[in-house]
């Protein structure tokens, strides 16, 4: 399809399992994912689908280290070598995080009084950019995302749910990341901005980007993913 | 110099006990050994109030000989009140010579100044000492104080210096001028005026410090170097007013202001009085020479 | 957090550290490392240790047993408990800084602002007064203090202003560790906030290691990389930030998650 042949996967998934345990709630354990297998090469887009609850956030946050994968592997390419993020060293993951995998949540978690420029800048200032590049990439993306110049230099923290999601994009997409996770990127948006993220998808695709993203617009699924992976809920264990 | 004479023989020779100046000499000795090192010391009960002398004339007590000569000055002068009592009371209880000439003197006890007269090789100088410790108006905690000599961690009175530029421009600390001895230990000079400081470096005299009230004895060795602290930029620079003594016309030696009346009359003497004296009988005539103030030196009938 | 690449020495391997006081473990067993560039935090209630943890990492408390391997800058491996007090002030003026919960603690409040930042410069043998100067004006500058208030004691600065200027004070050596005990305690929420960016901005831009006690979740997840949370002298979780907020494993850490107010 999409995939750029030949190249070798950008991340792969083995026998992931994930469950929690409620310790406040005497030990009652919640299984969420059971032994999810899943490969993405540079140029693919894969969509979780499954009914809400099923843990599409939860297997985005374990492919990110925000959670903690209860078992299986989680290999990244980063830096030409694959590296475990199942079992990784938290400060690899940090540097995964910096160079290597991008992630658009649906929420903007950001230090207050900071300018919205300057917090979009900050991924690619990390990843190795210049000061003055990161602003021009972080201007133009604010630009193109249809956030008005005059709140470009406010904190963030008063904007709109639609403004914040397109500040929380412009970040995501500021360095080109090899794998991006992508949860619901279009949630708060309009049509007009929706098309102009569909874009921004197709384009990161095109550069090799390997994609996983939760797409609850249909429409949205339709014009990125190259194919679907159904996510399935699981029954919760007794303590 | 009065004559030599035998000491009140109610009291010890020099008034403490032998013990007490054996005390004494082994804490000189120490100083002597660590210049600019504080040493502890048994100080005892003196026939006058602390504030007054009582450290170095301990010190003296311990250090005078049967054949010294003994000078001693109060702000650079030898006939002021506690100039006079002090050296009334050695001659009582040693029965030593006295004299007013630096030139003459052995052991020259003093309060807040070192002779314009360049000291000389067997010469004690030995300084009464109000706060002999250099730190304590930045660190008020002794033990951190002592901590701070012990590891030469010496930064804090660098900020105050930088203060006294930051406030005013330059340096304006002009007595009790912190100096650095042999490299190693910051050592307040006594309330001498920073204009003697460099009289301290390199001085062929003993120069021997005591804190009756501190309980504190100090001392720089002859020859050794004397650092008056500054910035490389903002060097040391020591003061004195700009003038010329009116009695005897010196422009070098470290002046008083005296007001000479109720409608703003004043002048400037000389704080040396027996360099004044000295210069005065040398021919040396100053804007006032022929000036009350101006008596000749009396040899104090004591 | 760096925007330099991570180094791959430690330039902090604690091990086994334990402090009694009396009958009581303040600390046991505490054992992680640290690297270049990395912001750690150290979460938990009053009484957990994470105090006592931080003086002894300072060297201000002498534990009972474990080492604390400090890499210099010459890149001598030094143990901090063991060090000599010469050496150890030496390292404290020079490789780390510790910043106070309360200002007053870390600033000479009657000395001006610019003579508070200057002292570890004169400390470590600066004496040319024009330079010291310049480096404190810098300083404010980048703590977003007004030059004009350089001569000014800090007894007559806010809150925010002493904790940015103890901040700087430390700072200006450019120390390689920073200890860090509630910086933002006791200051407005609107303080705190100026202050975390401070904090943040500063740390990144100079690569500096920092290890940040604090019992407010929220600065942890702003300002570090990696966190520890303890509980009765004991280190019961360690993980990337977000990892341990979002996914708590120990269940004292679900507790402490789980008894934040969300904003």
């Amino acid at each position: 399809m999409n995939a750029i042949t030949g190249a070798p996967e950008a991340l792969r998934v083995e026998n992931l399992s994930k469950r929690f345990t409620l310790h406040l709630q005497g030990g009652r354990r919640l299984p969420v994912l059971d032994r999810v297998d899943l490969a993405v090469h540079p140029g693919e887009c894969v969509a979780l689908v499954g009914p809400s609850g099923a843990g599409k956030s939860t297997l985005m946050r374990t492919l990110y280290g925000n959670y903690l994968a209860g078992a299986g592997r989680i290999l990244v390419r980063h830096e030409g070598a694959m590296v475990d993020l199942a079992t990784a060293e938290p400060r690899t993951i940090v540097a995964l995080r910096r160079t290597t995998i991008g992630y658009v949540s649906q929420f903007l978690r950001v230090i207050p009084r900071v300018p919205t420029a300057a917090i979009v800048a900050e991924p690619a200032r990390r990843a190795g950019m210049a000061e003055a590049g990161a602003m021009v990439a972080a201007r133009g993306l604010l630009d193109r995302l249809n956030l008005p110049e005059a709140l470009w230099d406010l904190p963030p923290a008063t904007f709109s749910g639609g403004e914040q999601q397109r500040v929380n994009l412009a970040r995501g997409f500021v360095h080109p990341y090899p794998v991006m996770l992508l949860d619901e990127p279009t949630a708060s948006l309009d049509p007009a901005n929706r098309d102009i993220v569909i874009g921004l998808i197709t384009e990161a695709k095109a550069r090799g980007a390997a994609i996983v993203g939760i797409f609850h617009d249909a429409a949205v699924r339709e014009a990125v993913a190259t194919r679907s992976l159904t996510v399935a809920a699981l029954a919760v264990e007794a303590a | 110099m009065t004559p030599k004479a035998a000491h009140d023989p109610d009291y010890n020779l020099g008034y403490l006990d032998e013990q007490t100046k054996r005390m004494i000499r082994r804490a000189l000795l120490k100083a002597v050994a660590i210049p600019g090192y504080q040493v502890p010391f048994a100080s005892r009960e003196m026939p006058l109030a602390y504030g007054w002398g009582t450290g170095g004339m301990q010190v003296t007590a311990a250090v005078l000989g049967p054949d010294d000569v003994l000078k001693v000055i109060d702000q650079g002068a030898d006939d002021t009140t506690n100039a006079v009592s002090i050296r009334r009371f050695f001659a009582r209880v040693t029965g030593v010579r006295t004299t007013e000439r630096t030139v003459e003197a052995t052991v020259i006890q003093t309060r807040h100044r070192i002779p314009e007269q360049a000291l000389t090789e067997g010469q004690i100088i030995v300084y009464q000492v109000p706060q002999p410790e250099p730190l304590r108006k930045l660190e008020p905690r002794e033990t951190e104080t002592r901590r701070m000599h012990a590891l030469a961690d010496y930064g804090l009175m660098h900020v105050k210096l930088y203060e006294d530029i930051a406030r005013h421009g330059r340096i304006t600390l002009s007595y009790d001028y912190p100096v650095l001895v042999n490299g190693r230990y910051v050592m307040a000079p006594s309330p001498i005026p920073s204009f003697d400081n460099p009289k301290m470096h390199h001085s062929p005299a003993l120069q021997l410090f005591g804190a009756g009230r501190e309980k504190r004895i100090y001392a720089i060795p002859p020859y050794t170097e004397v650092r008056s602290l500054d910035f490389e930029d903002h060097p040391f620079h020591p003061w004195r007013a700009s003038n010329c003594c009116d009695l005897c016309g010196a422009a070098d030696s470290y002046l008083d202001e005296v007001v000479t009346d109720d409608r703003g009359g004043r002048m400037f003497v000389c704080s040396d009085t027996d360099w004044c004296a000295d210069r005065r009988e040398a021919g040396h005539r100053g804007r006032l020479a022929g000036h009350a103030l101006a008596t000749p030196r009396a040899d104090d009938p004591a | 957090m760096s925007d330099r690449a991570i180094l791959d020495v430690p330039i902090l391997d604690v091990t086994g550290i334990g402090v009694r006081f009396g009958g009581l473990n303040a600390v046991k067993d505490a054992t992680f490392s640290l690297w270049p560039g990395e912001v750690l935090a150290i979460v938990g209630e009053s009484g957990s240790g994470k105090t006592t943890l931080l003086r002894t990492l300072a060297g201000e408390l002498a534990p009972d047993s474990g080492q604390a391997l400090f890499r210099t800058r010459a890149g001598e491996v030094v143990d901090i408990p063991r060090l000599a007090e010469p050496q150890r002030r030496a390292l404290a003026r020079t490789e780390w800084g510790f910043v106070h919960q309360n200002p007053r603690d870390g600033l000479r409040m009657a000395v001006s602002a610019g003579g508070n930042v200057g002292e570890r410069l004169m400390a470590a043998g600066a004496r040319h007064w024009g330079h010291i100067r310049a480096e404190a004006a810098a300083w404010l500058a980048r703590v977003e203090i007004d030059g004009s208030r350089i001569d000014d004691p800090p007894r007559v600065f806010s809150g925010g202003m002493q904790q940015r200027l103890q901040i700087a004070r430390v700072l200006v050596t450019e120390p390689r560790l920073v200890l860090m005990d509630e910086p933002t305690g006791g200051l407005d929420v609107s303080v705190q906030a100026r202050l975390l960016d401070l904090i943040r901005t500063l740390v990144g831009e100079l690569g500096i290691a920092a290890i940040i006690v604090t019992h407010d979740l929220a600065v942890a997840r702003l300002l570090a990389d990696r966190m520890l949370v303890m509980q009765q002298g004991r280190i019961v979780e360690a993980g990337l930030t977000d990892q341990v907020l979002d996914d708590p494993q120990h269940p004292y850490s679900q507790l402490l998650v789980s008894s934040v107010l969300q904003a």
